[in-house]
């Protein structure tokens, strides 16, 4: 919650709309007739109890699954469903529920791979390595650099990633998506399983990403901590179902939230 | 003590990028190189370039293709075999049509009718993986051997059904044929082999090898960071027959001096892929470990014995060398699926910190 940006939140144009989406498997509803947006520069949580369809969303928003129904807006341009090459083209990165990583690369291999878009120089230039390849990857290397540390990660740098405690794996996952310098970062539960010291270094990273690059934030949680703490506004998911959106204080209020969490064994 | 990078800083990136970041590193190499180009051709007889050296560069530049495939894109393969196999009748087709130009362009040249061919049987690796994708490569294999033996029109039709390797010139010096010697053409071999081990070098450590390794490791991932699965793919089944093609050719031209169609049959796929494993997935060095061992163990087996002394069937060499060989596979497998290149790793890691380990 940080007043100030929470008002421009209000002001800002829509970067991205979700309207009436809806996705199923088979006989599983997973998302039914869902609409929400998620405006310029700001941090926008979408929360809610297991199942509750968060992670097919951001499926959704990047082109991985593709709805029987509803429509998807980005930047003003209106389709039935992203592809997952254009989404990344047009600046979607993403971090994984169940960290995603190239396992057999190193931190700096996969930090790099997160630039393979922004890289250009032909196949003969890579062949030699010299000359503009070499410039190329040098001037990118600088930029992963600046996110290494950013990150706090030097000292693992040359580290295969398997070999990698899970909240390291974690950040080097973020810096892999903030190398695609996206417009629109969608973190799924970057804070699961992390201990109470990791998920305050992982908080102001977040914050951090959002105040210094301007850089709009969806992110996942599944229940009201942290993760609603650091947001401006909250969606909140049941069983595919929106049943709030607004700011966190008016979410925690929310009688329908309460409910859908009492609903759940704690 | 001796080896480390303690004290060699990097002052910038393009330094840190390098292949050999450590200075011993590059002095090793500097010293492989010169054994390579001087001490060998200067102190070895026909024998140990003919018998080992050649082939043994030559079977290394294969696994370095299938490691491309394999290793680094995670794609199995059992096709090398015929893939070697249109390089190396490409080649002769395209001396025989055009015999004024120089067989080395040609050797080169049949590299691209071999990543053709890998490309197109490339095309299901967008849709099947794995145990499916090795079994549609096979396909390939035998659709290839097949033609290789029905089509004669690729062996000029020869009675014998086989390639016989012409005459061809490098500067008035035979290269190719019965009367080029064994220097001459291990000092082709070793410059093209060189050459394409710094190509594959350059190319796995940028961009291009960064999309190969991370379509191995996550295709998913891979592409919801812009990095498309099938161009990825078939570039690296391109780049990879490209290399067995060239293999191919000069396997033919350059060691055979001529070669039945049986050269290229699956048990050469599966040599090379044994070459790859125990040599290393992912790792050029290890291309050259797996082709040493697979090849000149056999051949020191069969003069040790004598050397010392001992009486020993060439028979039971045989025997004894597929089961030295099978045992390392299953060893290799179990224990270190990295490989030799692997175990290299680690003991540099250790002479690293030598001889304080903490
Ligand atoms: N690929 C799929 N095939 C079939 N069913 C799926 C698939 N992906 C998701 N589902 C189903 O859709 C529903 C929503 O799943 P989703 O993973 O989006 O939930 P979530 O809110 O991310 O839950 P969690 O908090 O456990 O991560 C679940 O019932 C799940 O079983
Ligand atoms: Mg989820």
């Amino acid at each position: 919650m940080r007043a100030p940006s929470e008002k421009e939140a209000k002001t800002a144009e829509v970067l991205l709309a979700i309207e009436d989406v809806s996705l199923s498997f088979g006989g599983v509803k997973a998302i039914r007739g869902v609409s929400f947006d998620i405006r310029k520069g700001e941090i926008r949580a979408i929360i809610g109890p297991n199942g509750a369809g968060k992670t097919s969303m951001l499926n959704v928003i990047n082109g991985f699954y593709h709805p029987q129904e509803g429509r998807i807006t980005f930047r003003g341009e209106q389709r039935r469903a992203m592809r997952p090459y254009a989404a990344a083209q047009g600046g979607i990165a993403r971090t994984f529920q169940n960290v995603a990583l190239f396992r057999g690369m190193s931190a700096l291999d996969n930090i790099m791979a997160g630039r393979t878009l922004k890289m250009r120089k032909n196949f003969f230039w890579q062949m030699l390595r010299h000359g503009p390849a070499m410039a190329e990857e040098v001037e990118h290397r600088r930029k992963v650099e600046e996110i290494i540390d950013f990150l706090e990660i030097q000292h693992i740098r040359r580290t295969q990633v398997a070999k990698l405690p899970y909240g390291l794996q974690k950040r080097v996952e973020l810096g892999r998506a903030l190398a695609m310098d996206p417009d629109l970062l969608l973190l799924d539960e970057p804070m699961a399983g992390m201990n109470l010291e990791e998920k305050e270094d992982m908080s102001r990273f977040i914050l951090d990403v959002n105040s210094q690059y301007g850089t709009t934030i969806a992110l996942i949680g599944h229940d009201m901590g942290v993760v609603m703490d650091l947001s401006d506004r909250v969606v909140v998911l049941d069983y595919g179902r929106k049943i709030a959106d607004g700011t966190p204080e008016e979410v925690k209020s929310n009688q329908a939230v309460i409910d859908a969490y009492l609903g759940v064994a704690h | 003590m001796f080896y480390r990078e303690v004290g060699q800083y990097k002052t910038n990136y393009v330094a840190d990028q390098a292949v050999f970041p450590i200075l011993q590193d590059r002095i090793g190499l500097g010293v492989i190189l010169l054994i390579a180009f001087v001490v060998i051709p200067l102190t070895g007889d026909d024998f140990l370039l003919n018998a080992v050296m050649i082939p043994f560069l030559i079977f290394s530049l294969a696994a370095m293709g299938l490691n491309i495939l394999t290793g680094y894109t995670g794609l199995l393969s059992l096709g090398t075999g015929a893939f070697m196999g249109v390089g190396a009748f490409a080649c002769y087709k395209l001396t025989t049509i055009f015999p004024n130009v120089n067989i080395l362009i040609w050797v080169i040249c049949s590299g691209f009718f071999s990543a053709a061919v890998g490309a197109l049987f490339g095309l299901p690796s967008l849709r099947i993986k794995g145990f499916y994708l090795a079994v549609a490569t096979l396909a390939a294999q035998f659709f290839l051997d097949w033609c290789f033996i029905r089509i004669p029109w690729l062996y000029n039709y020869n009675a014998s059904g086989a390639i016989q390797v012409p005459q061809r010139m490098l500067f008035d010096i035979p290269i190719t044929g019965p009367t080029a010697t064994a220097m001459t053409r291990y000092y082709v071999v070793l410059t093209i082999v060189v050459a394409m081990t710094w190509v594959a070098s350059n190319l796995v450590r940028g961009r291009i090898g960064r999309m190969w390794m991370a379509i191995r490791d996550m295709d998913i991932a891979a592409e919801l960071i812009g990095i498309r699965p099938l161009p990825t793919k078939l570039t690296s089944f391109a780049v990879s027959s490209f290399y067995c093609g060239v293999a191919g050719a000069l396997l033919v031209f350059l060691w055979y001096g001529g070669a039945e169609a049986d050269v290229f049959n699956v048990n050469q796929s599966f040599l090379i892929l044994f070459m790859v494993i125990i040599g290393g997935l992912g790792s050029l060095l290890g291309s050259y470990l797996g082709a040493a061992l697979i090849f000149i163990l056999p051949i020191v087996l069969r003069m040790l014995p004598p050397a010392l002394g001992l009486e020993i069937r060439s028979v039971t060499v045989e025997h004894l060398t597929f089961v030295i060989i099978g045992v390392r596979i299953i060893v290799f497998l179990i224990s270190e699926p990295h490989g030799l290149a692997r175990l290299w790793q680690v003991t540099k890691q250790k002479l690293r910190v030598w001889p304080f380990p903490y």
